[in-house]
């Protein structure tokens, strides 16, 4: 995936790439709002970056801790290296149950380990319950956004796939109509299920629970109908104590989407009689994040989306551009680490601005740490090519003021004397849409001699 | 006033080349603010350009000549936010000359900063009778937190809007979005063309439609990519840096 060319195709369409960057900063905007109502916004952020670190620093002794106490609450435990073991897992659990269908709520980690198309494969039906993620679902996309998944998506389209999968009138598009629709769509998916994934927003290591935070209530749903929930998780999902919470949820809703509090945050301990509950703990290169330096702040995140929100290049190129399960800054730091070649044009795609590190609310230093991934990355590429010789060449020149003053000279003479034909022909980026500068007459450096310094 | 110290103007490579009047300016105005400034002739490019497209570890001799040039001075005053963010926080370590290197990063400082608060000057007075914008560029603003940022939760604050409070006349135009990126980003302005150029143009646009006359800006690359913009689509918006700005307004 390449994202200049992928964002270049985004902007074509203009009036579409407009609606796409407004929608994004409007919830941007509310955000704004909702972080500034509450005066010691600075201070949770602080605590919640504390806390993780906290958790990152002793990752092994929390998982275990978590383990023995969900055991004890009578939550079966399964530990998975990567997405082949996670989905094997939750393959033979539905076989164990002889179940064929499945209702799934929102969970980035079962897209990261693409559960859906294994399941498929494996002749299991697999529903999104959560209303965006079911609609991507209809047209066969992933999501592309982590917490607003069809934001790509107008109402207008979404009136035509609807009226195509769930007959809906044509051309209907208000949208509490559509979404009574899929709402009456939904309910049938859901009683029918014996079984509902959820993923995992937090788990608690004090008390072995988990909390599922959703604004549809659909994983309380599905978990409530099914007779077994298994529930996805990330090794680095976790939180010390239950009183941690105070902090985390408090972030997580104003972060994502403005809200005060997200409007179902369901806690999970033990399952009802004659039912299960399974945890699926993944690791799938976690371990391996942790232990780079640099980057192991990155497992800090807890997945609210406000760097997506607030970049702007995401906001101009979509989610697709980016052609990784997480997008926008965030996924341009995980996503290396899963492939670097695959995923080598992300951490270019930023201008450095910081927005994403100011926005993120457990303070996970995100330009930083693409600045760092481009040093991995022309390390990683192969020496011999133009750029890797033009910057060395270009070191050499600044560190020898000869040189320099030679090339500004000839840089200057040449831009004056090409005709404009040469400099703003498709060889020249810059030009495409940009005038030069004026060029002066002398340098600052010549004026300053020629006034009688040296 | 004099602080009696002697201040190494730190001119970057695009601005001597392309910039001549930003850094007469910026001399100007450190002068006429009682600093004993001179210009190390020798000085060429901090970096940043290599560094920020992934080359950091080509930049060591580069690093080596700025500390080298810069290395007599009790200041080192630079009119971009950018360059003195890479000298400060990106440039490589060179190693064996660890504590050398930090004492020469401790003394780098942006225009505004430095006038703010090293020299402690806050009532520059002038005549500015425009209708202005402010162009925020994102490595002074939240690289070296010379202004406060759109995203946190905390007091409002800008070092460079700050020395223009007391101009008569100046009126600031209120942008829908106050510190987004203008999409220059180095290398990105070409490695990325389109999403460049569509950040540029939506960033004039936000000035232009509160009727901004002048831009205003800490940084000439950012200046540059927007003014180009600007030029190629016959907008009439002009552009300044504050230093040429200040410098004007004192006699």
């Amino acid at each position: 995936m390449n994202h200049p060319v992928q964002a270049a195709k985004f902007l074509e369409d203009k009036s579409n790439a407009k609606w796409h960057d407004e929608t994004l900063w409007f919830v941007r905007d509310k955000r704004d709002l909702s972080s500034k109502s509450i005066p010691e916004w600075e201070k949770l952020r602080e605590l919640a970056s504390g806390i993780k670190d906290n958790v990152l620093s002793n990752l092994d002794s929390y998982l275990v801790e978590f383990e023995k106490n969900a055991i004890k609450n009578g939550i079966k435990i399964h530990w998975a290296k990567d997405a082949e073991e996670h989905n094997q897992i939750v393959l033979s659990i539905l076989k164990e149950k002889d179940c064929k269908a499945i209702v799934k709520s929102k969970s980035i980690l079962t897209e990261e380990c693409h559960l859906n198309p294994y399941l498929e494969e494996n002749g299991v039906e697999v529903v999104d319950t959560d209303l965006g993620e079911r609609i991507v679902q209809f047209l066969n996309q992933p999501p592309s956004h982590i917490v607003l998944p069809a934001i790509h998506l107008k109402k207008e389209h979404i009136s035509e796939i609807f009226h195509e999968k769930l007959q809906t009138e044509k051309g209907n598009n208000d949208p509490y109509y559509l979404t009574q629709a899929a709402r009456k769509h939904l309910r049938e998916k859901f009683l029918a299920a014996k079984m509902a994934i959820t993923g995992v927003n937090f788990g608690v290591a004090e008390t072995g629970e988990f909390v599922v935070c959703t604004n549809e209530g659909n994983a309380d749903m599905g978990v409530h109908l099914a007779d077994t929930h298994i529930a996805c998780m990330g090794i680095e999902k976790l939180i010390p104590k239950r009183e941690h919470l105070g902090v985390f949820l408090r972030l997580l809703a104003r972060s994502a989407t403005g809200q005060s509090i997200t409007n179902y945050n369901s806690h999970f301990r033990s399952p009802s009689e004659g039912k299960e509950i399974h945890i699926i703990l993944l690791d799938n290169g976690r371990t391996k994040q942790l232990g780079r330096e640099k980057f192991r702040n990155s497992l800090k995140c807890i997945r609210c989306g406000a760097c997506m929100n607030t970049c702007p290049i995401y906001r101009r190129s979509g989610g697709y551009s980016y052609g990784s399960v997480v997008p926008g800054p965030i996924g341009s730091i995980l996503s290396p680490g899963i492939d670097l070649k695959k995923h080598s044009t992300l951490p270019f795609a930023s201008t450095l601005c910081g927005s994403c590190s100011d926005v993120c609310p457990v303070k996970i230093n995100i330009h930083e740490q693409l600045y760092e991934w481009r040093q991995e990355i022309t390390k990683a590429q192969s020496s011999i090519n133009a750029k890797s010789i033009a910057m060395k060449i270009a070191n050499g020149i600044f560190s020898t003021p000869f040189a320099y003053k030679i090339s500004g000279q000839i840089m200057r003479g040449s831009l004056k004397i090409l005709p404009e034909s040469v400099t703003y022909s498709n060889l020249n980026t810059w030009g495409k849409e940009r005038d030069l500068p004026e060029l002066p007459k002398q340098s600052f450096k010549d004026w300053y001699k020629n006034k009688g310094n040296e | 006033m004099s602080i009696n110290k002697k201040v190494g103007l730190f001119i970057p490579c695009y601005v001597d080349q392309f910039y001549p009047n930003v850094a007469i300016s910026t001399l100007e105005l450190l002068q006429k603010l009682g600093c004993d400034v001179s210009y190390p002739m020798n000085q060429t490019c901090c970096g940043q350009p290599m560094a920020n497209a992934g080359y950091e570890r080509d930049t060591l001799a580069t690093t080596q000549h700025f500390l080298d040039t810069f290395e007599s001075f009790d200041y080192i005053v630079c009119p971009s936010g950018s360059c003195v963010h890479h000298v400060r926080d990106h440039a490589p370590c060179i190693e064996g000359k660890e504590t050398f290197q930090k004492d020469i990063q401790h003394k780098v400082y942006e225009l505004t900063e430095f006038i703010t608060d090293i020299l402690k000057i806050t009532d520059i007075k002038g005549t500015y009778p425009h209708r202005v914008g402010f162009h925020s560029s994102c490595h002074g603003q939240r690289g070296l937190r010379l202004a406060s940022s759109s995203e946190l939760n905390q007091p409002v604050f800008n070092k460079a809007k700050q020395l223009l409070a007391n101009f008569e006349g100046l009126e600031w135009v209120e942008l829908s979005r106050k510190d987004e990126c203008c999409g220059f980003g180095g290398t990105f302005a070409v490695t990325e063309e389109a999403l460049s150029v569509q950040m540029g143009k939506d960033r004039l646009q936000d000035h232009i439609s509160k009727d901004a006359e002048i831009i205003i800006g800490g940084d000439m690359s950012c200046i540059m990519h927007l003014s180009g913009i600007a030029s190629r689509n016959k907008q009439a918006i002009q552009f300044k840096h504050i230093a040429e700005v200040l410098n004007e307004a004192i006699i």
